[in-house]
């Protein structure tokens, strides 16, 4: 089938903002959007840059916006995207080169809510025991892979950068629901914030945009409830 | 610029972090990756990782080394399947006290799966070894180690991409790295150098290896004199989604899925009655070929069907919920009413860097370390995986022989100082950038990879004959002349990925050589590598490694012996 991919263009080296150009290709209805850049980059014009690795959806490299949604160009198909398909870095992010935005803010927001596990009791002989219905608590939490689609898709955080981000709460709440750990106190410290998870306006976007279809309102849900009414101890 | 640090580990997958986080209590480490860690590949693995923990049904370590060395044809090395196997314990629960968050038995213990080619006594049926977290096991294990690093405080210089490897005088001493946001190139000095870069499925055309995974700690190790073992032997995994290559796990089949040909066959029954579906994957691979040259492909075509339908819609939403989800979105199928369209897809590196079980990087038949120079993960060798890997036995390999590279070389970083760097130790790697970014040539990088890459899917795939081996190692000759005239068009320097392509491709140009050359030369079938003008196992003349060694005049082959320490070799059957 005939397509026109639109994609933003931006060269740090030579322009001062970013500007559209429009490929023409013949794909496959059963082509990722990736083959498609790929097709750009390999025979049309080498100077196009993206990021991408795994090409199935896991390791979270290739979000961008696709037609006005964030998602990940390996994980949507040209014959569900029409005859015109836009694609834009994604949002909220200062962006390096065309489709590559600056993921340092992100990964900053990421690390200051202890992104692992804490335990201070010494490490038994095997393993520490969980049920299976402690382990069904956070399982839909950790599918996450930390791609920014939810959070370049929240209205709250383009309005403040300082906002931690549906992404952090999410990797939060991956700890504070395992029945295992032992640092939810100062991980709700840190979310208990203007810029923690008050600042989400419970507008969805961020569930709508992740590719692991993670409920991320849910999430940013549950702790703002343990936040009100139970603190853990 | 000019950084020094005690160790330098090349690559942030399971095998780099878990040697950092050994590295990072004792000294001063740096990790460089050209992926942000949390991309690398081990994120995708699936299906499990192996121990023997016996928490659902009896199980001893010595029958996992067993399958181990069975499963690898004999070619294993049994001192470093029984460190494997004994230390699989081990490393599971530290792990789990990481709080990797393990599917439980209703007991709340860790749960355990069957997998292809683990058994219990020694063979006698299957066995639940595989420890696993649903079906991203591997995505477990990547955020469990990474999550511990930032705790830990391990330094990253996440988007580097290393370029060459600094050796003075017989030492590791250094990596040169390039610097993808900015272009520039960085010296890193070190007393001790691991390499972790992962696999290098992209020497095929289906593969289910991710585009990253283009071999750069072997290639840049070959081209700095070391030799690559075994890299005759490549694993293609029988169940990739149709033409994709996408990795349908193994799990599938752990979990009661069976392999269906055009005729609705159960065609495993005639290739391996004990263990059916759930044969070691050289195996299974080799029949779906078998089965696709008699015409029994689904409508005549190159690929077969997988089907987990009677597993019923419980067992394929929470256990295998990523597969049903590939399966909706490229297939546009559901695999709990559908079949699945499968076929080999190239999969794992059994050769690389040779090492020994401390992850030390040797040089010769006589095993001789190269001081300061280390390798794990799928980009070394030790050799436990020998012929053929057993499911489940790399992420083992990762943490196994992670940890133990790190501990070697804490001592070694401890007991030794820094040796000279080379002068302008840049200058060799910022040449061949120069190079390729001045290239007025013809040729596209695309052009020539794709052509590689179907050459190796053709003639040095699942089944090898000396004439097609032979020409295609002439013809990849030709592709390394034309290589030279590669010209790229983005001359940038800031996120200039064309250019790290181009790099790429040329590291897959020696390997695909090496691979080539090796295969050519082994004149039997073992394991993955199988000649159909040799279809038998020779051990009186093959049962050795090859150890293959870039030369100005092409490669040159030496062997070297195998560690047999319990099991004899014996016929495999299964
Ligand atoms: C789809 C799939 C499923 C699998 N499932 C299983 C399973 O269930 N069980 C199992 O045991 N095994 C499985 N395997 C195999 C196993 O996952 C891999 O062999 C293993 O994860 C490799 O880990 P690694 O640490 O060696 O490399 P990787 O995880 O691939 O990491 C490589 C690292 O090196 C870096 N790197 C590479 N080149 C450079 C460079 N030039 N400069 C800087 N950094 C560089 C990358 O950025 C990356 O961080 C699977 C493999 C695949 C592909
Ligand atoms: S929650 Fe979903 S969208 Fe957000 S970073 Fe994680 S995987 Fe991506
Ligand atoms: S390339 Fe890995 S998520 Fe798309």
């Amino acid at each position: 089938m005939n397509v026109t991919l639109r994609i933003q263009r931006f060269n740090p080296e030579t322009d001062s903002k970013p500007h559209w150009e429009e490929y023409p290709l013949d794909v496959e209805p059963s082509d990722r959007l990736l083959d498609a850049l790929h097709e750009v980059k390999w025979h049309h014009d080498g100077t196009l840059a993206f990021r991408r690795s795994c090409a199935h959806g896991i390791c979270g490299s290739d979000a961008m916006t696709i037609n006005n949604v964030n998602r990940l160009a390996c994980k949507v198909l040209m014959g569900d995207l029409g005859a015109r398909v836009t694609v834009e870095p994604l949002r909220g992010f200062r962006i390096v080169k065309d489709l590559v935005v600056d993921m340092e803010p992100f990964f900053e927001k990421y690390r200051s809510i202890k992104p692992y596990f804490i335990n201070y009791d010494p490490d038994p002989p095997t393993e520490r025991y969980q049920s299976q219905e402690e382990r069904e608590r956070y399982d839909d939490t950790t599918k996450c892979i930390l791609c920014a689609a939810c959070t370049s898709s929240c209205p709250s955080y383009w309005g403040n950068r300082e906002f931690l981000g549906p992404a952090t709460i999410v990797q939060a709440h991956r700890f504070i629901f395992d029945s295992r750990d032992q640092g939810a106190n100062e991980r709700l410290e840190v979310l208990n914030d203007r810029d923690g998870v008050w600042r989400c306006r419970t507008i969805f976007n961020c569930t709508g945009a992740c590719p692991r279809e993670i409920k991320v309102t849910q999430a940013i849900g549950e702790v703002k409830k343990l936040l009100l009414f139970n603190r853990m101890v | 610029m000019y950084h020094s640090f005690d160790a330098i580990v090349v690559g942030a997958g399971g095998a780099g972090l878990r040697a950092a986080l050994e590295l990072g209590r004792s000294g001063s480490v740096a990790v460089l990756t050209k992926l942000y860690p949390t991309r690398s590949h081990t994120g995708t693995a699936q299906g499990g990782i192996g121990a023997a923990l016996g928490n659902v049904e009896e199980d001893l370590w010595e029958w996992h080394m067993f399958d181990t060395v069975k499963g690898g044809d004999y070619l294993t090395d049994q001192d470093a399947a029984e460190i494997l196997a004994r230390e699989a314990v081990d490393t599971v629960y530290e792990l789990e006290h990481w709080g990797l968050p393990f599917d439980r038995t209703s007991d709340g213990k860790i749960a355990q799966r069957p997998f292809g080619g683990h058994t219990h006594h020694f063979g006698k049926g299957a066995v639940r070894r595989s420890c696993y977290a649903a079906d991203r096991t591997g995505h477990m294990i990547l955020q469990t180690l990474y999550q511990q690093c930032l705790r830990h405080s391990v330094q990253f210089f996440d988007e580097y991409h290393v370029v060459d490897l600094l050796i003075q005088d017989g030492v590791a001493c250094g990596v040169v790295a390039y610097q993808i946001l900015t272009g520039e190139f960085h010296t890193f000095r070190a007393k001790a150098v691991l390499l972790a870069t992962g696999g290098m499925g992209r020497l095929f055309r289906i593969t289910s290896n991710a585009h990253a995974l283009t071999g750069d700690g072997p290639a840049m190790a070959l081209r700095r004199g070391i030799p690559l073992e075994d890299m005759e032997f490549f694993q293609f995994h029988p169940t990739g989604i149709r033409k994709m290559g996408i990795l349908i796990t193994e799990a599938v089949r752990g979990e009661g899925g069976i392999l269906l040909n055009d005729r609705g066959e159960r065609f495993m029954e005639r290739y391996s009655p004990t263990l059916l579906d759930l044969a070691p994957r050289d195996i299974v691979s080799r029949a779906i070929y078998l089965e696709v040259r008699n015409g029994l492909g689904i409508g005549g075509k190159d690929y077969v069907h997988l089907d987990a339908t009677h597993l019923g819609r419980d067992v394929v939403e929470s256990k295998l919920p990523d597969i049903a989800d590939f399966c909706r979105t490229y297939l546009g199928i559901d695999p709990a009413t559908e079949p699945m369209p499968v076929q080999p897809t190239a999969h794992y590196a059994m050769g690389g860097i040779p090492t020994d079980t401390d992850g030390r990087v040797i040089v010769d038949e006589k095993n001789t370390a190269l001081p300061g120079l280390y390798a794990a993960g799928e980009c070394a060798c030790v050799s436990v995986h020998g012929a053929n890997r057993l499911g489940t036995n790399s992420l083992v390999d990762l943490v196994v022989f992670g940890r133990r590279a790190g501990r070697d070389m804490a001592r070694y970083v401890r007991e030794n100082d820094f040796v000279a760097l080379p002068p302008e130790p840049e200058c060799e790697a910022c040449d061949e950038a120069e190079r390729l970014l001045k290239g007025t040539g013809q040729e596209r990088v695309a052009d020539i990879r794709q052509e590689l890459q179907d050459l190796m899917m053709d003639d040095v795939g699942v089944f090898r004959v000396e004439e097609q081996i032979a020409g295609a190692l002439s013809k990849i000759g030709e592709l390394k002349s034309r290589y030279q005239k590669v010209a790229l068009d983005d001359r940038g320097q800031k996120f200039n990925t064309e250019l790290l392509e181009a790099i790429e491709l040329g590291y897959l140009l020696d390997l695909a050589e090496v691979t080539a050359a090796s295969a050519l030369a082994r004149q039997e079938s073992r394991g993955a590598h199988s000649r159909e003008d040799y279809p038998e196992r020779d051990d009186d003349h093959w049962l050795k490694h090859t150890l293959a060694y870039q030369t100005g005049e092409g490669v040159e082959l030496k062997y070297k012996p195998v560690s047999i320490t319990r099991f004899e070799p014996k016929p495999r059957t299964y």
